[in-house]
């Protein structure tokens, strides 16, 4: 079974983001990491991978910088390993389209990715692939089986959460899971650096061009809040009720 | 200039969201085509000003949530910009809907101004952009980020049946979630760190939420550390929030946490440490123990009920 996992490198969770004239000044970023959920969705792929020996595709979209990503994964085991190799940040649209073009061009299966990644927040790129390969989709999950002829999955409901099937191609957004995940050992780093990334530019899938839909106008940081009171002690927590009471009507 | 809004459902009911959303196109000018799937909550959002007309959708298909079954049936009544709130199930009909229409989505938008100008948080609102939008789009509103429209309409109401094919089934409804209130609908959350000192003293936090009709919060060091469960967690690898009052106990305030909650209206923040960096976006900070503020906090909020 082929087994593909979307990847996306982000800024570390812990990295600051500085803005220079209207822009996030990426040079500025001290780390670059993968996104934590996908981390989740790499860590079902290779569980999934070993329970039914099928081969784990790794699959990012991004500059230069995105193959140190790629190699990680292959650390960990990610058996192939491809670059959709793009210096512009792309709509959401093309995006997806160059993720499922790709991933219909090597007969994958299945599709993990996280349920969303920690730049945009966005969420939208796990579904809108299962739409262009009309895959089912489930977000939010925990935890991926395989078993029989369909995949298993446990999402949140209403009520808890529920474990439910699809079967034919499915593509799962993954929620942090219960599942440890593995580091690499010295021999995966070692092998990984000996993998081939295989990369591939978005013309060569007759998918290239600008955006002329979404214009960036500008990055700002958040609004400054007016500076708080702070108070030493409890002495004024009656001050401060009354005031969240009768000046900002929050309770 | 045409806009479609998916209603945010609540069970039977209409979700708060569905009046933001009508709301903050109703503020760049605009009358909406509301789109109630499974008919629910029509009649209450035909009276909602800044309707234009209420097509009701019916179809087998709501039964259970699937994504793709949704965003099809829903799709086909759709027109001009399309208009959700950036909830689970709204980000994910919303993706698919721009997917098959093949025009972009921008999630979690938070401010919009006509022709059409979008300004969403980055990097879990480290940082924020203003985006242009071109020709139509899916668009997903941040909920509590737009004032609600009023009451005060009788918009036409049609009907309209569809079906879809379901591509996933339940088998298995696993355990019952917490009666506790989530911090993504909950306008008053109080949220404890590893200043709590250990997982038992979360019952202080719980007892004061009760009180406050609030819902509890978690710092990632405790949902890591003593496995509160995930879905408490409020940061970057969290729930991002933004209620009328966050509260935070014993929480230093590392970047990825006040990068979900700092867009919140108010921020009170209990800490020993008067150098915790949480006290930089609070608009009241207590330099103190939970042990001595909790009780004096309690105490002062049970006097207004």
């Amino acid at each position: 079974m082929n087994i593909a996992v979307l990847l996306k490198q982000v800024p570390d969770t812990t990295a600051k983001i500085t803005i220079s004239n209207g822009k996030v000044d990426e040079n500025s970023v001290s780390k670059w990491s993968m996104s934590p959920y996908d981390e989740y969705a790499l860590e079902s792929g290779l569980k999934m991978k070993e329970a039914t020996g099928g081969n784990l595709i790794a699959i990012t979209c991004g500059p230069e910088r995105t193959k140190k990503m790629l190699t990680d994964a292959a650390a960990v085991g990610a058996d192939t390993l491809i670059h959709i190799s793009e210096d512009k940040v792309l709509d959401s649209t093309q995006v997806q389209n160059l993720l499922a073009t790709v991933i219909n061009n090597n007969e994958i299966e299945v599709v993990l990715c996280g349920k969303q990644a920690a730049d945009t927040n966005s969420g939208s790129t796990g579904p809108g692939v299962a739409e262009l390969l009309d895959a089912a989709c489930v977000t939010m999950v925990s935890e991926v089986s395989f078993s029989g002829n369909s995949f298993i999955s446990v999402r949140p409901s209403n009520t808890g959460t529920e474990k439910v099937s699809t079967s034919g191609i499915s593509v799962f957004t993954f929620d942090k899971g219960l599942s440890e995940l593995r580091r690499p050992n010295v021999r995966g780093i070692m092998m990984a650096k000996k993998k081939v990334i295989e990369t591939i530019k978005p013309e060569e899938l007759g998918l290239g061009g600008d955006s002329d839909r979404i214009i960036l106008q500008t990055q700002n940081s958040p609004a400054e809040k007016e500076p708080g009171q702070i108070f030493e002690g409890v002495g004024e927590i009656p001050t401060i009720v009354s005031k969240l009471r009768n000046e900002a009507n929050v309770i | 200039m045409k806009f479609t809004i998916i209603a945010e459902m609540n069970g039977d009911l209409l979700h708060p969201t569905t009046y933001q959303l009508i709301g903050a196109i109703s503020e760049i000018g605009s009358e909406s085509i509301v789109i109630c799937p499974n008919g629910k909550g029509s009649s209450e959002a035909s009276k909602i000003k800044g309707v234009e007309k209420i097509i009701s959708v019916n179809g087998d298909c709501f039964d259970l949530f699937d994504g793709s079954a949704w965003a099809s049936v829903i799709n086909s009544v759709c027109e001009g910009t399309i208009v959700a709130s950036a909830s689970p199930n709204g980000r994910e009909i919303g993706a698919i809907i721009a997917a098959k229409r093949g025009i972009p989505i921008i999630q979690d938008v938070v401010a919009i101004s006509s022709e059409i100008t979008v300004t969403r948080p980055i990097y879990s609102g480290k940082a924020t952009e203003t985006l242009k939008i071109n020709g139509d789009s899916v668009i997903t509103l941040r909920p509590n980020a737009f004032e609600s429209a009023e009451v005060g309409n009788d918009a036409p109401i049609s009907i309209v049946d569809q079906t879809s094919d379901v591509r996933v089934a339940v088998i298995e409804a696993i355990n019952k979630a917490s009666e506790r209130l989530d911090v993504t609908e909950a306008d008053i959350i109080i949220s404890g760190g590893r200043g709590m000192g250990s997982i038992d003293n979360f019952s202080h936090l719980e007892s004061m939420a009760d009180t406050l009709g609030a819902a509890v919060g978690a710092s990632r060091a405790v949902v890591d550390e003593w496995g509160m469960p995930h879905r408490m967690q409020v940061g970057q690898t969290g729930k991002t929030v933004s209620p009328s009052l966050y509260i935070a106990v014993g929480i230093s305030g590392a970047i990825q946490h006040l990068a979900g909650m700092r867009s919140s209206k108010y921020i009170v923040a209990i800490n020993k440490d008067p150098d915790a960096p949480i006290f930089t976006v609070a608009d009241y900070g207590i330099v103190a123990s939970w042990e001595e503020a909790l009780p004096i906090l309690k105490s002062e909020l049970m006097k207004l009920s």
